[in-house]
């Protein structure tokens, strides 16, 4: 498959559009972010996408409550943000453990494999306990062909069960140059 | 400038009289127990925790039904943790969303320390710097029919500062299971299968 938006800083990238179609047929429909070179590409196609409302947050933690509102009122969202902004939304997942209300997000990993950074390191690497702490479901991907199965699966996982889950997208995945170009 | 004087009960019954269709979004803490003593609806989701996420909560419910007023009420001790969903507020514009804050310049929880309100801050001035089309400051009981008449009005999202006094009102608790809350506003806007999603 190609790709239509720009890779910067997303060489294999390509995973973007069938990550897009997944939550297209999901009736996903609202999708808080805050950038990260990882998600460009999902974001600008959901950006180009009238019948999906993409929004740019000032911090991870409004837009688990932008979810949480949304679901009570009938729309899904699915929120997009690095390893980093999962600190910043510790408190606020009590929400969603407390309610039981099903939410979703997509979580670009930063401060491990490869990691220039070394301020990436402390959140990278406590992401999973924070988010297990919380109560939050963790799916962990490193291969980006599996990724919109996985994507799909954490859907499904959520709104059944009515349970908040992390799809963390490693960084071996980001990085891994070997997978895109047309198919 | 002169203490406060407005009673927040007084306000938050008069901003809800004849509500309608309304949905009504509060802050932890005081808000809720205001709401608690005035209503318990269906339409009504009170906030137990989740401090600096009751505006953006009530931006996901305007988003979602976008023919329904929705109203959050907070204080300024919860807004202040979470001044920059204003701005994402303003961005995002929901015509159907407004916030009210009910500013007594103290954490009223916790021993009425002093919030930055107290000390100058105007939350009205920061949401008309984020790009709020609609702001305003009631400090007088005749400002509030007006105000009334604003949340129902739509046009833009609102953000209105009402200074009330720090009162030690009666505790009325709202039901606390955050399911509970969840299940019942669901299904008054999403019919009873909602339930069975």
């Amino acid at each position: 498959m190609s790709e239509s938006v720009s890779t910067f800083q997303n060489p294999a990238g390509t995973w973007s559009q069938a990550v897009y179609d997944v939550l297209r047929a999901e009736d996903v429909r609202l999708v808080p972010f805050v950038p990260d070179g990882g998600h460009r590409g999902l974001i600008e196609r959901c950006q180009a996408d009238p019948e999906m409302r993409a929004v740019t947050l000032t911090t991870e933690e409004e837009g688990v409550a932008l979810a949480a509102g949304a679901w009570v009122g009938g729309v899904r969202s699915v929120l997009l943000m690095q390893s980093s902004g999962v600190g910043n939304c510790v408190n606020m997942l009590s929400l969603l453990k407390t309610c039981q209300m099903p939410f979703v997000t997509l979580v670009t990993m930063r401060g491990e494999w490869g990691e220039f950074n070394p301020w990436q390191v402390p959140m990278g690497q406590a992401t999973p306990e924070v988010l297990r702490a919380m109560g939050v479901l963790v799916q962990r991907v490193d291969d980006p062909e599996l990724l919109p199965g996985e994507v799909n699966a954490a859907l499904r996982l959520a709104y059944s069960t009515y349970s908040p889950v992390a799809v963390l997208l490693s960084q071996k995945l980001l990085g891994a140059k070997t997978f895109g170009g047309s198919k | 400038m002169s203490a406060a004087t407005l009673e927040r009960r007084t306000v938050m019954a008069q901003l809800l009289e004849d509500r309608g269709r309304m949905l009504v979004v509060t802050g932890l803490g005081a808000t809720a127990w205001d709401l608690a003593s005035l209503s318990d609806s269906p339409q009504d989701f009170p906030l137990w925790g989740a401090m600096g996420g009751a505006a953006m909560f009530g931006l996901g419910l305007a988003l979602a039904q976008p023919d329904r007023p929705v109203v959050v009420f907070t204080g300024d001790g919860e807004l202040l943790m979470g001044l920059g969903a204003l701005s994402t507020i303003a961005t995002t514009r929901p015509s159907n969303l407004s916030i009210v804050v009910l500013d007594n310049e103290r954490y009223g929880e916790t021993g009425a320390q002093p919030t930055h309100t107290a000390a100058g801050v105007d939350l009205a001035g920061v949401a008309r710097a984020c790009g709020f089309e609609r702001t305003t400051t009631v400090r007088e009981m005749d400002g509030v029919p007006a105000l009334r008449a604003e949340l129902h009005a739509g046009g833009g999202p609102l953000l209105a500062v009402v200074k009330v006094a720090l009162t030690a009102d009666p505790m009325t608790l709202p039901p606390r299971d955050g399911t509970y809350l969840k299940n019942r506003m669901r299904a008054a806007l999403l019919g009873p299968s909602a339930i069975y999603e």
